[in-house]
């Protein structure tokens, strides 16, 4: 029996509607018109016309964090391609699963310098987990089916499928996704060895002061990893501590949660980092915003590591037990050999431990001087946090020193509700991911936390919020600076604030009408309940202005080139000898 | 708790890899972008039915490094297996060269004695040079090579180093 034929474009869809797409975030040109020719054609995949192809990426990886799906993307060639590099690169640093389809000038034309051609699959090698470029029709359907497959399998990560246009205009016979084989080569390793995992468990068993540190790739495992997680961390009795990307992994409130580590994390938290003698790290990735100093990281401790990726075991930090698999399948085993060997930690031990780590908490780290004058950016995510908790709520971020306080002040309960831009650190991240995540999430609640100039960087999206009825919220901390930025020039530059002023800033609210969004500007530490509860009972895009200290720093801070027990707690410790002439070189 | 060795190893890696367009761009990048040392690759199918290549690939770099090398290299998507010559036993590695020597008198007859000695063939000869070519390790090319540069050495062309390990079993 032959199978019907059809146009590549078609091919597309189908297979994009096999793998359970049902929104794609993407913006039109020459060379993917067939593809929006057979998008207008059917009713089962929506589009969301973003208003730059950076934000489609975003909004793809706010929606593939917050539920746990592969993202969808689609662009033009040329300078739909590059504009997406960005978002691709900040996929791959973040292990977020896109496929990016792209388009392409025909294949008989492809090296000649065409109108719109870009060397895609060149350009975007580096900064993704893999990429195809199709030359044949008959390659169509399997490359998409797999290029599904790599994204979510493993460490997930961004895929970019090129696609030339006669390609998407020849005929030809569509293969469903059951009729693709098992992947030649990429298989990765689920179940971790299960010898190492008892010797891992056997230093756990006899630790004295031991840590888990835990990332994004307990969150990438799945809600599952997530509770295992959570029970085997009670069971053990052990504190635990998260990195930017874990936070939610591990219910934020607990009393045995340290809260975050590294650069801007609490001072109990880097220095039980410091001074433990077992660490648990599971699916995080010693990056240099969590180890600080590496020669003074930890000195002390027996380093376990599970990871889903070897090239992340013994990276920058020798490790002595690791243990690759996918975090699920290691805590189960993890549990078992736990409960079959009965272990348990020396009780004095344990005790001393705890309290060692009660008095440094009892330091406070996250305290602050209020005033009734100013709004404190602390403060204003206290608020929102308040008024927000009880409900279904998403938080975005932009990147800056908003970003900090976000995560130092906003409690995450539960995986997947916090989606911020951790490995490249990208400005302009925050208000297309909220977009993306409340395509997935229309009743929730989703806001961003932006910083004044991030959110400039893709506010061209108000409009895409407003077409398709998103109410996502910016609740921008307005501090009138790139905080972040005035903060190290504070801090190496002498004070010298060398162009990190937010000159000529819009009167956002003034924006928000002109978009026929909603805005609000709140100055008043009064007001501030009242200003937050009139953005959340709005079912409209919401802009709230918050006129914020322009003068607060984000503390506590290793500064670059220090180790976990250098921290700088607050102002008073911020003296000019603060950083040394080699963290001056790091980033 | 382990300290990391600091000593500079030299391995040679045996990478092998589906044959499709752009999976030696994907290898070299990988090397360029993360600062790693190629000393010398070599590239070509093996396998026509399945279209596998196979890379033989010389680095250098701190046993950490090598080991993320590897680590990155299995990443891949369109790499089958990376195998470490150098730690997994016995090999033998050669590399071939074509060695081009121009020169008159007592250098030609120099030139064509020391070729007998490290069993280089002519493979090309006019009135005033010889094209040598060479098979061995690389040491023993490096020293052809030396004893050559004051006899008239004009050219040379090295394939860089293909590898195999010793005894009966497939990698
Ligand atoms: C695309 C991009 N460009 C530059 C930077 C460097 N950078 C990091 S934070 C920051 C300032 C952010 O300012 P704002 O959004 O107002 O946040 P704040 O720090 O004031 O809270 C800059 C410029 C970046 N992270 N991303
Ligand atoms: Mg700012």
């Amino acid at each position: 029996m032959s199978a019907e034929t059809m146009p590549g474009a078609k091919m597309v869809l189908k297979a994009l509607s096999e793998q359970g797409v049902d929104v794609i975030f993407g913006y039109p040109g020459g060379a993917v018109l067939p593809i929006y020719d057979e998008l207008f054609q059917q009713n089962q995949i929506r589009h969301v016309l973003v208003r730059h192809e950076q934000a489609a990426v975003h909004a793809a990886e706010g929606y593939a964090r917050s539920t746990g799906k592969v993202g969808c993307v689609l662009v033009t060639s040329g300078p739909g391609s590059t504009n997406a590099v960005t978002g691709l690169t900040d996929a791959l640093m973040d292990s977020i699963p896109v496929v990016c389809l792209t388009g392409q000038v025909a294949t008989h034309l492809i090296g000649n310098d065409a109108f719109q051609e870009a060397d895609t699959t060149g350009i975007t090698r580096p900064c993704t987990k893999h990429n195809y470029l199709v030359k044949r029709l008959d390659d169509l359907s399997r490359v998409i089916h797999e290029a599904f497959y790599v994204a979510r399998s493993g460490r997930p990560g961004p895929v970019v499928v090129d696609l030339p246009k006669d390609i998407l205009l020849g005929k030809g016979t569509y293969v469903p996704m059951n009729r693709v084989g098992k992947h030649r080569t990429y298989q990765p390793q689920m179940k971790g060895d299960l010898k190492a995992i008892e010797t891992a468990v056997a230093h756990m068993a006899a630790a004295r002061r031991p840590l888990f540190y835990v990332g994004g790739g307990v969150i990438n495992s799945g809600p599952a990893a997530c509770q295992l997680l959570t029970q085997f961390v009670r069971t053990t009795g052990f504190p635990l501590t998260s990195t930017l990307m874990g936070l939610g992994a591990y219910p934020g409130s607990d009393p045995q949660s340290l809260g975050m580590v590294g650069m801007h994390g609490t001072y109990e938290a880097n220095l039980a980092m410091h001074d433990c003698d077992v660490m648990i790290c599971i699916g995080a990735r010693f990056d240099d915003r969590v180890t600080g100093r590496l020669d003074a990281f930890s000195p002390g401790s027996t380093k376990i590591h599970v990871d889903i990726d070897p090239s992340s075991i013994n990276k920058n930090v020798a490790v002595d037990v690791p243990i690759i698999g996918d975090v699920a399948h290691v805590l189960e085993d993890m549990m078992k050999v736990w409960k079959a060997t009965q272990a348990r930690p020396e009780k004095a031990a344990m005790e001393s431990w705890w309290k060692q780590i009660a008095t440094w908490r009892k330091r406070d780290c996250l305290a602050y001087k209020t005033t009734d004058k100013i709004i404190k950016p602390q403060f204003a995510i206290q608020r929102l946090y308040e008024a927000t908790r009880d409900r279904e709520t998403y938080i975005t971020t932009e990147v800056g020193q908003h970003q900090m306080w976000a995560a130092q002040f906003y409690t995450f309960e539960h995986p997947n509700r916090w989606m911020t831009s951790g490995g490249l650190g990208t400005m302009g991240y925050g208000y297309p991911a909220a977009m993306g995540v409340q395509m997935a999430h229309p009743e929730a609640l989703v806001v961003d936390i932006a910083g004044e100039a991030s959110f400039m960087m893709n506010m061209q999206e108000i409009a895409t919020c407003v077409q398709y009825k998103l109410p996502v919220k910016a609740f921008i901390l307005n501090n009138e600076y790139m905080g972040m930025v005035r903060q190290w020039q504070e801090l190496l530059h002498g004070g010298r604030y060398s162009e990190s002023h937010s000159t000529a800033l819009p009167d956002f609210v003034k924006l928000a009408d002109s978009f026929g969004a909603h805005g609000i500007m709140v100055d008043d530490p009064a007001k501030l309940d009242e200003a937050i509860a009139e953005m959340i009972a709005i079912d409209k895009p919401v802009l709230m202005d918050v006129r914020v200290d322009p003068a607060e720093n984000c503390f506590p801070m290793i500064p670059s080139g220090r180790a976990h027990n250098e921290m700088l707690l607050g102002p008073e410790d911020a003296g000019d000898d603060a950083i040394s002439d080699d963290g001056r070189m790091l980033v | 708790m382990s300290m990391p060795s600091e000593t500079i190893e030299t391995h040679t890696l045996s990478v092998l890899v589906d044959n499709e367009s752009g999976v030696l761009a994907r290898v070299v990048g990988l090397f360029s972008g993360r600062g790693y040392n190629i000393e010398s690759l070599t590239v070509a199918e093996v396998d026509t039915r399945s279209r596998l290549s196979r890379i033989t690939l010389v680095t250098s770099g701190t046993p950490m490094i090598i080991e993320q090398i590897k680590a990155q290299l299995g990443r891949l998507v369109p790499v089958h297996t990376v195998r470490d010559l150098t730690v997994e036993g016995p090999m033998v590695s050669r590399e071939l060269a074509l060695i081009k020597v121009a020169g008159t008198g007592e250098r030609r007859v120099e030139s064509l004695r020391i070729a007998d000695i490290f069993r280089a063939r002519v493979v090309d000869s006019t009135n005033d040079s010889f094209v040598f070519e060479i098979v061995g390790k690389t040491g023993k090319v490096e020293a052809f090579i030396k004893l050559m540069e004051p006899l008239g050495l004009v050219d040379i062309s090295r394939t860089g180093v293909a590898a195999i390990a010793r005894g009966s079993e497939g990698l």
